[in-house]
């Protein structure tokens, strides 16, 4: 525990490394992912990471065995030739977005264990290699490799900033912008390069799978707390960034279990940050106030009970209406009510239940329920009127929107039927209704 | 079974045991193919048709990810399995990766429906987080096995001969038998709901409306598709499974525009990247798994560019001759128009239109060049003293023959429907290219019915519409 508490006061020097290393990438890969989900982007970068594998390959045989930079550059030279293949099949052949970025997740990352199987023949070549491509290795990155993946971040995170409007406008209205004159194609090459960018210097810390998480996981987790992009920008950076931490800092800390098989020291880190992602991002989704699914299902819940009450006081009226008198008890059921709201609506105050058994409106239920049918009545007269609705059909559309009418909506239309002079005179007069309301429906 | 997939890949460098009566069937090169090698051949070719027919239903409904997605989630599957029966039992396995399967399907669906998420990235969200349980699983896996998850991915299909059960008999490679049961079982399914694949692959709510359940046929294709690719992972790893997935339905979708041939050409596609892969995997050495997957990659190539109806280079090719054929025309409308004005002001002295003139007028650049050079050749435009150019007699014939449509669609376009005579010229412009004798022949009598003798002679604009010649003479006159 002591351990893990040194490690995040960043007094540890040899996870320090790995620690910057990993959140600078995760903020940087968060940004530019932000703008890839909304481009419907998000997996190319899956396929640009599987392309990387033969760039490495490649970049060893040219470069040999120890220059970092020259895996990256081989990396990022494969990883846009993947996307420029997508793009390619995608615009030239009927052959679909998705099916392009499969073949090039199985294609080149074929190719590239083509290579890498060459290489581990060769004297110089390793196989741990292939592993850390994989699983990543971030517990060994060393700090000519985190000042290479800071500078890649910050140049990321710096055309981002620069082109944020236009990629914006890119994202939401492609058409528009190109008809304003922005070439757009030219910013989706740039974004796309972003992507590969990201996604290699990603690679030695998380491996070839996880990178897309690191894209795809902030961004999504963001998306529901807020409707701005601006702000789903800056969450989706924080999340990102708090899942590097907090996934390397674990990875180091926790205790493994024997053998561990591929890393030296703790678990392996880019699953543990992914995992801890997909813990905000379900934390997210459940608990966020507006588009969560909790407050959501909520919502939706409070909704169907206020319209089951008021569609019990709607059947009471029209029930009570022909025999004039809205004080009159009625047996229950008799209304053709759902007996479910009664409960309710007698805690609300608007039934009170009398000496032989039978239902009876309070005067707040029947002021409640008078208003309610005004309500609705007006907005069927409306929809006749002016949406040419046959009378019989009115009565189902009415019942949706009567519910969501804001009293500004309503003054309008009663001056409206008022001038067209199809409103009985007087706010408190019920127009009658334009279909039989007779019995239970 | 999953010895293989869970050993030190060291063992891929050890030289295989002697076999007796190791029979050379051919010889390539330096290179001889013996029956272990054809038991590795056909191996590959069962699971690469037993992919890519599976595949196909996966392409023509935009699910190649899903396929991708499955056997990236495979992982904590078996891990679990092999956690929770603490054995290597396959068939714990298989029910372990086949349960993971159908869950990535259907968080992937769930996570966009509910969470409103979009789709790709609901995948990404569900797969990328399953692998990632799955590496810590196996991570915890590890203490009792010498693991190697890099063979989880990318299999280890050399060693399929060796590894050997007794079947109705036979010795065979345990690997081949499970993946011909798999290619049967795919087979027959596929012929057993044909009718309901390809219905709910094309209008899934046409199928719905007809009784056939859609999410039946989604969950029972991506079951079938999760079975699929724990077989081949064994023998080409769960990363290369994508491949075989997609490359096979894809190169056959460019290929032809029927289901069942296309089935066809997708198996045909497969066993060819088997067979081909494992060649090159011979000569340079390397690993058979990733040539399978790369030479599938290179037939899809080369039917992107060159397949003939749908390939890049043939359509590149189509659309260019038609451009052709309509500056030609163009071209020889505006000599027709130019020989019509001098026809009709014959004492003044006209100027042949230049070829610059020509170029001007159509805007057609390099591909006009070659317009007129292809006419000038087939003596339909004439050079004359000056520079200018002229029509022949058959230029003039076949220039009167597009005015002729031009013309008469003018004609067709005003009386009919009433368009303003403005607009007439750039519809009729476009329109011209199209209307061949036929359609001519019948709007020349429609217009003259509908409208008169005058409406099939005499345009709007008050110029002629010249007559429909009889087929021209041979050029050897």
């Amino acid at each position: 525990m002591d351990g893990f508490l040194r490690l995040i006061t960043l007094q540890d020097s040899s996870t320090r490394t790995v620690l910057v290393g990993t959140v600078i990438l995760g903020i940087a890969a968060a940004i530019v992912g932000t703008f890839a989900v909304l481009r419907r982007r998000a997996l190319v970068g899956d396929a640009a990471a599987h392309a990387a594998l033969p760039g490495t390959c490649v970049a060893f045989f040219v470069v040999g065995d120890r220059s970092f930079a020259g895996f990256m550059l081989g990396a990022l030279l494969f990883a846009l030739l993947a996307a420029a293949f997508v793009a390619f099949v995608k615009s030239a052949t009927r052959v679909k977005e998705d099916a392009a970025i499969g073949l090039a997740i199985g294609g080149f990352f074929g190719f590239g264990i083509v290579l890498s199987r060459i290489i581990q023949r060769h004297p110089t070549g390793n196989k741990a290699g292939l592993d850390s491509f994989i699983f990543g290795k971030a517990a060994s990155m060393i700090e000519s490799d985190v000042r290479l993946i800071a500078i890649v971040a910050a140049i990321v995170v710096a055309v981002v900033l620069l082109l944020y409007k236009e990629f914006t406008l890119l994202c939401f209205d492609r058409d528009f912008a190109q008809s304003q004159g922005w070439p757009a194609t030219a910013l989706d090459l740039i974004l796309m390069t972003l992507i590969c960018g990201c996604t290699v210097i990603g690679l030695p810390a998380v491996g070839v799978v996880l990178v897309v998480s690191m894209l795809v996981l902030p961004p999504v987790a963001a998306r529901f707390w807020s409707d701005r992009l601006s702000t789903v920008v800056i969450l989706s950076a924080i999340f990102g960034a708090l899942a590097a931490f907090l996934g390397t800092a674990i990875s180091a800390t926790a205790p493994v279990p024997g053998i561990a098989g591929f890393s030296n020291s703790g678990w392996p880190t880019g699953p543990i940050i992914t995992i801890v992602s997909a813990s905000i991002f379900i934390l997210s989704m459940l608990i966020a106030p507006r588009r969560g699914v909790l407050a959501a299902g909520l919502r939706a819940f409070l909704l169907r009970r206020r319209i089951g009450l008021q569609n019990l006081l709607r059947s009471v009226y029209e029930h009570l209406e022909p025999g004039g008198d809205l004080g009159r008890p009625w047996a229950i059921g008799a209304a053709g009510e759902h007996s479910a709201a009664a409960p309710r609506a007698h805690r609300a105050g608007l039934i009170t239940t009398n000496q032989d058994g039978r239902f009876q409106l309070t005067h707040a239920g029947q002021q409640a329920a008078s208003e309610l049918v005004r309500v609705h009545r007006l907005w069927e007269l409306f929809l006749i009127e002016q949406a040419a609705i046959a009378p019989d059909h009115v009565d189902r559309d009415a019942d949706q929107i009567e519910h969501l009418l804001p009293a500004a909506v309503l003054a309008e239309l009663e001056e409206r039927l008022q001038q067209t002079g199809r409103m009985p005179i007087g706010p408190s007069v019920v127009p009658t209704s334009p279909h039989p309301t007779m019995g239970p429906r | 079974m999953f010895l293989a997939a869970f050993t030190s890949p060291l063992l891929a460098a050890a030289t295989p045991p002697a076999h007796a009566a190791a029979r050379v069937w051919m010889t390539i090169g330096t290179y001889e193919i013996r029956t272990d090698d054809l038991w590795i051949i056909a191996t590959a070719i069962c699971c690469a048709v037993a992919c890519g027919l599976v595949g196909c239903f996966l392409v023509l409904r935009r699910m190649s990810l899903l396929g991708d997605a499955i056997s990236h989630a495979i992982l904590p599957g078996l891990a679990i399995a092999f956690l929770l029966t603490g054995s290597r039992d396959p068939l714990a396995m298989l029910a372990g990766a086949l349960v993971v399967g159908v869950l990535t399907a259907f968080l992937s669906t769930g996570l966009h429906k509910l969470g409103r998420v979009p789709e790709d990235a609901a995948m990404g969200v569900v797969f990328t987080t399953l692998f990632a349980i799955g590496v810590i699983l196996v991570t915890v896996a590890a203490r009792n096995i010498d693991l190697d998850p890099g063979c989880v991915l990318y299999g280890l299909i050399e060693t399929t001969p060796f590894d050997t059960v007794s079947f109705l008999g036979l010795t065979l490679p345990r690997a081949f038998v499970w993946l011909a049961v798999v290619l049967l079982v795919n087979a027959g399914l596929i012929t057993l709901f044909y009718k309901e694949l390809k219905i709910v692959c094309f209008d899934p709510y046409l199928a719905t409306t007809m009784g056939i359940s859609a999410v039946a046929v989604h969950y029972g294709l991506m079951t079938a598709v999760a079975a699929t690719a724990v077989a081949s992972f064994e023998s080409v790893g769960s990363i290369l499974v994508v491949a075989m997935l997609v490359a096979p339905g894809a190169t056959a979708q460019l290929l032809t525009d029927r289901l069942r041939s296309m089935l066809l050409v997708a198996a045909l596609v497969a066993a060819l990247s088997a067979i081909v892969g494992y060649i090159f995997a011979l000569i340079f050495d390397t690993s058979v798994a990733g040539m399978i997957a790369s030479a599938a990659l290179v037939i899809f190539i080369a039917a992107a560019l060159l397949a003939p109806r749908h390939g890049f280079f043939p359509r590149r090719t189509r659309q260019l001759r038609l451009s052709l054929r309509i500056v030609q025309e163009d071209i020889l409308g505006l000599l027709f128009r130019w020989h019509e004005q001098v026809s009709a002001m014959p004492t003044t002295s006209a100027v042949p239109l230049s070829r610059a003139d020509l170029l001007r007028a159509t805007r057609a650049g390099w591909l006009g060049t070659v317009a007129i050079a292809l006419l000038t050749t087939q003596r339909h435009v004439l050079k004359v003293a000056g520079g200018g150019l002229v029509l022949s007699p058959d230029g003039q014939q076949t220039a009167a023959a597009v005015i002729r449509g031009h013309r008469l669609w003018e004609s067709f376009l005003a009386r009919h429907f009433g368009v303003a005579e403005s607009r007439l010229h750039a519809m009729a412009n476009r329109a011209e290219h199209y209307l061949g004798s036929g359609l001519q022949e019948r709007l020349g009598k429609s217009l003259h019915a509908e409208s008169g003798p005058d409406a099939s002679v005499q345009d709007p604009h008050g110029r002629s519409i010249p007559p429909s010649s009889p087929p021209s003479q041979p050029p050897s006159r």
